[in-house]
């Protein structure tokens, strides 16, 4: 049966990694080919960078970074910070990445979830969703880095985005990002419910446990994982061999 | 000596390019009839629609060099590549296929998620096929699509993977492989693969 997929994270700006990246064996840490290579080694099922970069040469250093990966990674990635264009999206896919994401533009244009997915494919578009918790069942959706609420409940538009032809979802929790309180795993179950197209879930993770428990209590079919790998504090075959040894299908 | 990788301007070429360069082997990215008929063995990668695939191998008057040249030369189709060799596909409404192969293409029921997405293992039913030599049973490729091929001959199978649903994950007839999975992003046992295929245009040569 298909595994369950742990997914490295890599935050880019300007061709380099962001955040504290605090590997000392690699030639160059701050490189997101290498740390992606690394990954790739130590037994990741894939990679996503989100470029960050804010300035005009983020079109370009983008597309750098996609085709230098595919130079040196043969595991899927995924690019995703600010595509809103079908042909930056085809020149990104060109040089080797797999999938991109996208956010904002989703949602300011959704007809750019159809267009692609219709020339590119339904699997290589991941639309990320930011969600924040409002009342009951009601997380709203978020753009702009988290910065601008969309009035959008998070079930309602997943399945919206599935409809238009998404492949896959990105599912970040803005309440969790950054606390290393685990996953939201009552927002990752109501969008796994909502859709059938597999779901990433994003934002929380503390440690091993957070990672079974997601996968385990919401059915996600795949775990973003920051700090927690990029700090040392586990190692990717850590992750697995864990969450193996908890009875979940993983690709050791 | 050389392998040809077509470029038909779908999704996923560099990603087989990087990957053959990767392990050493001689190739040429082309769309030239001349260079595919000199070669010693055709690789046809592709992500994206059917239909489309078709149209732009029709553009580049590829179809007939393709028929022509696949039963005297080696030949592998990648995801897409594979499943353009069959009669017809259900994407987008039913497209012809190149029907050197008999079977059709079909969309994954949806009583499980679509697209298959992700590592999967696979099922070896032909211990002969020379492009699994030391790949063991069960090992895990990466698999990233929303349709599957239903071949009409079951003999052609020689691998399947369980995603709850059968996916035909490998197929072989002659000197013709396909593979559903993407060994161009299946790491190191994924280049194994390709290494093998290498080996044997070595050995065909």
């Amino acid at each position: 049966m298909i595994t369950k997929r742990i997914i490295p994270c890599l935050d880019v700006n300007k061709g380099r990694v962001v955040k504290g990246v605090s590997f000392i064996n690699l030639k160059d840490a701050g490189d997101p080919v290498e740390l992606a290579a690394y990954y790739d080694k130590q037994g990741a099922d894939e990679i996503v960078f989100l470029d960050i970069t804010a300035s005009h040469e983020k079109r370009k250093t983008i597309i750098e970074l996609a085709s230098k990966t595919a130079e040196k990674v043969f595991i899927p990635y995924t690019i995703g910070g600010g595509i809103s264009e079908i042909e930056d999206i085809r020149e990104i896919l060109k040089k080797g990445a797999d999938k991109v994401s996208i956010n904002t533009a989703a949602v300011e244009n959704p007809s750019l979830i159809e267009k692609s997915s219709k020339i590119f494919g339904s699997q290589c578009i991941v639309v990320a969703v930011d969600a924040k918790y409002r009342e009951n069942d009601f997380w709203e959706v978020y753009i702009h880095g988290g910065r601008t609420p969309t009035g959008k409940n998070v079930t309602d538009w997943v399945a919206e985005v599935e409809q238009l032809g998404a492949g896959e979802i990105l599912l970040t929790s803005m309440d969790r990002d950054g606390t290393k309180d685990g996953y939201d795993i009552e927002l990752t179950s109501a969008v796994t419910s909502a859709v059938n197209i597999p779901v990433i879930a994003s934002g929380g993770a503390g440690n091993l446990e957070h990672l079974r428990d997601v996968i385990k209590l919401a059915n996600a079919d795949a775990v973003l994982v920051a700090s927690i790998f990029h700090y040392g504090e586990y190692t990717v075959r850590q992750a697995k061999e864990f969450l193996k040894s908890e009875g979940i299908n993983i690709r050791i | 000596m050389y392998i040809a990788i077509v470029n038909y301007n779908m999704g996923n070429i560099k990603s087989v390019e990087n990957a053959f360069r990767k392990i050493g082997a001689e190739i040429k990215v082309t769309s030239d009839p001349e260079v595919i008929n000199s070669s010693s063995a055709i690789v046809l990668p592709g992500v994206g629609a059917f239909k489309d695939a078709i149209n732009n191998l029709k553009d580049l008057k590829l179809l007939d060099v393709i028929k022509e040249n696949i039963n005297k030369k080696l030949f592998l189709g990648i995801c897409l590549g594979m499943q353009l060799l069959y009669e017809y596909s259900m994407e987008d409404g039913k497209s012809r296929g190149l029907g050197v192969l008999k079977g059709f293409v079909g969309k994954i029921p949806s009583v499980v998620k679509v697209p298959h997405m992700g590592w999967n293992q696979i099922k070896i039913i032909n211990k002969n096929n020379k492009l699994f030599s030391d790949i063991d049973n069960g090992e895990n490729f990466y698999f990233i699509h929303s349709y599957h091929i239903i071949p009409e001959n079951r003999n052609v199978i020689s691998s399947v993977t369980d995603y709850g649903i059968e996916i035909v994950s490998s197929i072989e007839k002659g000197n013709i492989y396909g593979f559903q999975f993407h060994p161009e992003k299946s790491s190191t046992i994924g280049l194994k693969i390709l290494n093998n295929f290498w080996k044997l245009v070595k050995e065909n040569s």
